[in-house]
């Protein structure tokens, strides 16, 4: 095992256990206020200090990688979920109207500004975590769409494939049967990526106001209560940082390392 | 090469129509009607459906989506329901502030990627090239906005060097580029990590050539077929990437804006959006996907003229 592995996967499971563990406990109340001990620097007032409000600061950070990851999983679930088909049927039409117009959809999508679309999105919908994933799910689809189609046509040409054509296999059962667990390890790898690409979405997202809202603790928020405080209490704004910081550092270096470890050869579309 | 033209001028139209389509539709189902909002929670429904009329909201959807799309094309974005101006005017007004900072970014990003991905190629594997690869992870991971607030926390309430936010105008050229410097570099970081990333690599492929191995047999050493032979090559992934970085920009610029309170198009977006003032929001959405999809058609016509082969795919 790579140490850039290690390092990727120590990172991320730091991050899934503190979001685990806070649904059973966190050192600190997340809901309640308590003005007298508000903005105490990291030492002072439990590990990493309190914030405005006078709530733990761990205890929030921890809340929120839950609101990160959640909304992460589900978007890269649409992502796969709509676009792993919509690639390997392409493939399996290649040339077709099928294949015509899932790629020209793709590069539709990819010629949107995502954070424009997004912002967008959430500000006529209304703000909030649902809607928020919604947004970044959407421009999952099309980077898995891509990624699949590209690969399964490799595959179609194979002999494997062939085969299973002659014995009779239609082109949904061999594409089910034969080209997903043969692309499987290429759609873990860009899920990882895309999985650190929708915390940062995320981040951006409930910064401006438009992802989880209030009770919901999320790092982006945190960083936007933060922003008027910079200048008294700087540890309220460099803390959640540093986690998303972490957190997707770790994600990009467990997706690298998977990478290296599944196949060497592989080369995975970074957007 | 003229069948290739006319088949990437049908898809751009197409992409366009589409599109603009997909945008008004979003905006449209929308819930809340400009003119009631404009016109408070006591207004009579007479005075709203007077104003309805007015803004031209009382006509059929489609007939509306025709006069949006007819109107820009002739150069009429319509007129704002809030402020009574021009859309297009207000665009202008805000696109000297947004195109600058993301032009300012954008060299900055390739000024600091392009020494840091080739001194990476050229030390493949020593520490020089590990070091930018570890930066470049970092650049990666680190979101805009909090890099922001970081450099207005170290440079403008330490230091005092730069201004926290606001801009003063074109009239004090020199103050306005001090006051887009936080910004720009904000926004330049992940891109150039991204861009220096794509350099390396790119010119690591370009480096196991064939050519380049002629060039070092002629007696070239090794930077010198780098820099002569090696970098031109290695240029053309790497102009697709800037290309593409554009609309990355375009978007970062809308939340850097927000927190360095600068009047350009991200906070009109915003604005906009939250006075329901939809006419604005479509055409400025509509004017930043079509300079995406126009950099996209630019950059690939450029390479079927550079390169031939390319005009059969596609």
């Amino acid at each position: 095992m790579s140490r850039t592995l290690i390092l990727g996967a120590v990172l991320s499971a730091v991050f899934v256990a503190a979001a685990l563990v806070s649904f059973v406990w966190t050192p600190g109340d997340v809901e309640g206020i308590d003005i007298a001990n508000r903005l105490k620097p990291p030492g002072a007032a439990g590990l990493l200090g309190t914030d405005h409000l006078g709530r733990d600061m761990l205890s929030m950070i921890m809340t929120g990688a839950r609101t990160s990851i959640a909304v992460a999983i589900v978007a890269v679930g649409i992502g796969m979920g709509f676009g792993v088909p919509l690639g390997l049927a392409a493939a399996a039409h290649k040339g077709g109207l099928l294949d015509e117009l899932i790629s020209r959809g793709n590069d539709l999508i990819f010629a949107f500004p995502s954070l424009v679309i997004a912002i967008l999105i959430t500000a006529i919908a209304g703000p909030g975590a649902v809607n928020a994933i919604i947004a970044i799910g959407i421009f999952n689809i099309p980077v898995f769409a891509r990624l699949s189609r590209g690969a399964a046509l490799g595959l179609w040409t194979r002999e494997f494939i062939m085969a299973a054509r002659v014995a009779g296999k239609g082109a949904a059962r061999i594409s089910a049967e034969h080209i997903l667990p043969n692309i499987a390890n290429l759609l873990i790898v860009q899920g990882t990526i895309q999985f650190s690409l929708g915390i940062l979405a995320e981040a951006g997202l409930s910064y401006v106001g438009l992802g989880a809202q209030p009770p919901l603790p999320s790092w982006g928020r945190m960083l936007a209560d933060a922003q008027t405080m910079v200048a008294i209490a700087p540890h309220v704004a460099i803390i959640p940082g540093l986690a998303i910081v972490l957190t997707v550092l770790g994600l990009n270096l467990l997706g690298d390392g998977l990478r290296d470890a599944l196949d060497p050869r592989l080369k995975v579309l970074r957007t | 090469m003229l069948g290739y033209l006319i088949r990437r001028l049908t898809s751009l139209v197409l992409s366009l129509a589409v599109a603009s389509a997909v945008i008004f539709v979003v905006v449209e189902v929308a819930p809340g009607d400009p003119a009631s909002y404009m016109l408070g929670l006591n207004a009579q429904p007479d005075t709203v459906a007077a104003l309805r009329a007015e803004l031209g909201l009382d006509v059929p959807r489609l007939q509306r989506y025709l006069n949006w799309v007819g109107g820009m094309l002739t150069g009429d974005f319509g007129t704002s329901y809030t402020y009574r101006t021009p859309v297009s005017q207000m665009i202008a007004d805000r696109l000297w502030i947004s195109l600058p900072l993301a032009l300012y970014a954008l060299t900055l990003s390739t000024l600091i990627a392009f020494p840091a991905g080739i001194l990476a190629a050229a030390r493949r594997g020593r520490p020089a090239d590990m070091g930018v690869m570890a930066a470049t992870q970092l650049g990666v991971a680190v979101p805009n906005f909090w890099f922001a607030m970081l450099l207005v926390l170290l440079f403008a309430i330490r230091l005092g060097w730069f201004p926290s936010g606001g801009f003063p105008g074109w009239d004090e050229p020199l103050d306005a580029m001090v006051s887009l410097t936080l910004p720009a570099v904000a926004l330049a970081l992940p891109q150039a990590a991204i861009l220096a990333r794509v350099m390396r690599s790119s010119l690591i492929d370009i480096l196991g050539e064939d050519f380049i191995r002629t060039a070092r047999a002629k007696g070239l050493t090794r930077g010198q077929a780098l820099w002569r032979h090696g970098l031109r090559n290695a240029l053309i992934p790497v102009l697709t990437i800037i290309g593409l970085q554009f609309s990355f920009l375009i978007a970062g610029a809308i939340i850097i804006e927000q927190i360095f309170f600068l009047p350009g198009l991200g906070r009109l977006i915003f604005q906009s959006i939250s006075q329901r003032d939809l006419i604005v929001v479509e055409s400025v959405v509509m004017l930043l996907v079509f300079a995406v999809i126009m950099v996209n058609f630019l950059t690939d016509l450029a390479y079927a003229i550079v390169d031939p082969r390319l005009r059969r795919r596609a």
